[in-house]
């Protein structure tokens, strides 16, 4: 029961590129997409309503064992990482840190790439730390598709320049071009 | 690195080897610990873990200590302690007695960080907690109650968020590295090894805390636990779970009001 899944991952000068991407994806697209951005724990944060301004999709922060669903943009909660269950359903996590961060982009990447393989597509954005890089690395190795943000356009390049560094099938591109690709690849895939 | 067909049949062996249950557990998590303890621990495939396992008992101790989580923080999500405090604590304040469960209390940082509370609400000289947890290391752990003074500088800001009266190391006995619960604050814990899976009830608690443990389990098994909950519970008990974790999908969900939505605290009904 394998389902198409797009994952972003970003940190630092990630967040108004996501707002870009979700304003210009095609009103026809449902693919459920799947946001790990690293936030400040504790906070109460008005992330996912901000979101829900730029995007035809539902925003939903991820409740642990909820069901993944097309038409829904889910979000990493702050200070969990989250996981996928053979059965689509979310399974949150508060094991230790990875890349000093919780939700960790790279723990979220593997586990959706393991179960969804090639139908798993990963984008990296922005960000100050390399967090990600293994994870994209996986998703490519499992033959899922793999952006990674123009470095030259990124506001902290550390994020995309490790990914780059060390996934070889990656496509780099910045975020006008990123949009065009995502809005051919997935209209038919309702 | 193994895969998860690989790991149904792991969790079989374990299961009928050394009767632990790990079943019904999240097989996402699942994966995540047993390859990263294979990965720290150099072993490559399923054969070289299960050969490991079966023949060499401090390894799997060690394996079994490391694929439980036992992460945890004084007070975290210091929002919750906030509202624990004002809509729970005056509530028990009516009995005279008070017995709390505190479940998968990990090493102890949970339970300490109420019992804290407890005190600076004058309900410590009558409540009782009973803390369990799956991993006898845990327990061990929990009951020395001594912490890397690394992370004071968080938890100190968690407490005064969560409304702290006191300065948090008053609490503590320290030297340069390391920090001890005084023991004033663990005579009246009761640190015992208990697990969601197979035991059952042991004590009528009018609080339950399971907070950030039943991600680890699939529906069924937290439905399971939640049942014992629910039979450990008086009409009018609390239970508090996880911030990100849900009653919805359960069979208790029609016997709870909810006491705080966003904290995830409700109250037994019927």
């Amino acid at each position: 029961m394998k389902t198409d899944v797009i994952l972003i991952g970003g940190s630092a000068g990630a967040f108004n590129v996501i707002l870009s991407i979700l304003n210009n994806l095609d009103k026809s697209i449902n693919t459920p997409i799947v946001i790990v951005l690293h936030r400040l724990k504790n906070s109460v944060s008005s992330f996912e309503a901000i979101l829900q301004r730029h995007s035809h999709y539902q925003i939903k922060e991820i409740e642990d064992k909820e069901a993944l669903k097309k038409g829904f943009i889910y979000t990493a909660p702050a200070d969990y990482h989250v996981l996928l269950e053979k059965n689509l359903t979310f399974s949150l996590d508060v094991s230790e840190l990875v890349n000093f961060s919780r939700p960790s982009i790279d723990v979220a990447f593997e586990s959706f790439s393991t179960l969804l393989e090639e139908k798993c597509c990963g984008i990296l954005l922005s960000g100050s730390n390399q967090d990600g890089a293994n994870g994209l690395k996986t998703i490519a190795e499992n033959n899922g598709k793999t952006f990674i943000q123009d470095c030259s356009e990124a506001e902290f390049d550390i994020m995309p320049k490790a990914a780059k560094n060390i996934c070889n099938k990656h496509i780099e591109l910045n975020t006008t071009t990123l949009i065009k690709v995502l809005n051919n690849e997935y209209h038919h895939k309702t | 690195m193994i895969t998860l067909n690989e790991l149904d049949e792991l969790l079989f062996t374990i299961k009928k080897q050394f009767d632990y249950d790990f079943c019904d557990y999240s097989k996402a998590s699942m994966l995540r610990r047993i390859n990263r303890f294979m990965d720290i621990n150099n072993m490559k495939n399923a054969v070289d873990l299960k050969f490991e396992l079966i023949n060499n008992p401090a390894i799997f101790q060690n394996f079994i200590n490391e694929i439980v989580v036992n992460v945890s923080e004084f007070f975290r999500d210091p929002s919750f302690f906030k509202s624990l405090q004002e809509k729970v604590f005056p509530y028990l304040n009516s009995y005279p007695k008070i017995n709390i469960w505190s479940a998968g209390c990990s090493f102890g940082e949970e339970t300490y960080s109420l019992n804290i509370l407890l005190k600076e609400n004058n309900l410590f000289s009558k409540t009782r907690i009973y803390a369990t947890d799956i991993s006898a290391n845990a327990i061990e752990r929990a009951r020395k109650g001594i912490y890397d003074n690394n992370n004071f500088k968080d938890y100190t800001r968690n407490y005064y968020d969560c409304g702290g009266k006191e300065a948090l190391n008053n609490y503590f006995v320290s030297d340069d590295r390391h920090s001890m619960i005084q023991s004033e604050l663990k005579q009246n814990v009761l640190f015992s090894n208990h697990n969601l899976v197979a035991d059952s009830v042991f004590k009528e608690c009018q609080l339950i805390l399971c907070r950030n443990v039943l991600i680890y389990f699939n529906n069924e098994l937290q439905n399971k636990a939640l049942e014992l909950f629910y039979e450990s519970l008086p009409v009018h008990g609390f239970l508090a779970i996880g911030k990100k974790e849900s009653l919805r999908f359960s069979s208790i969900y029609d016997h709870f009001k909810e006491i705080d939505r966003e904290e995830k605290i409700y109250q037994k009904i019927r």
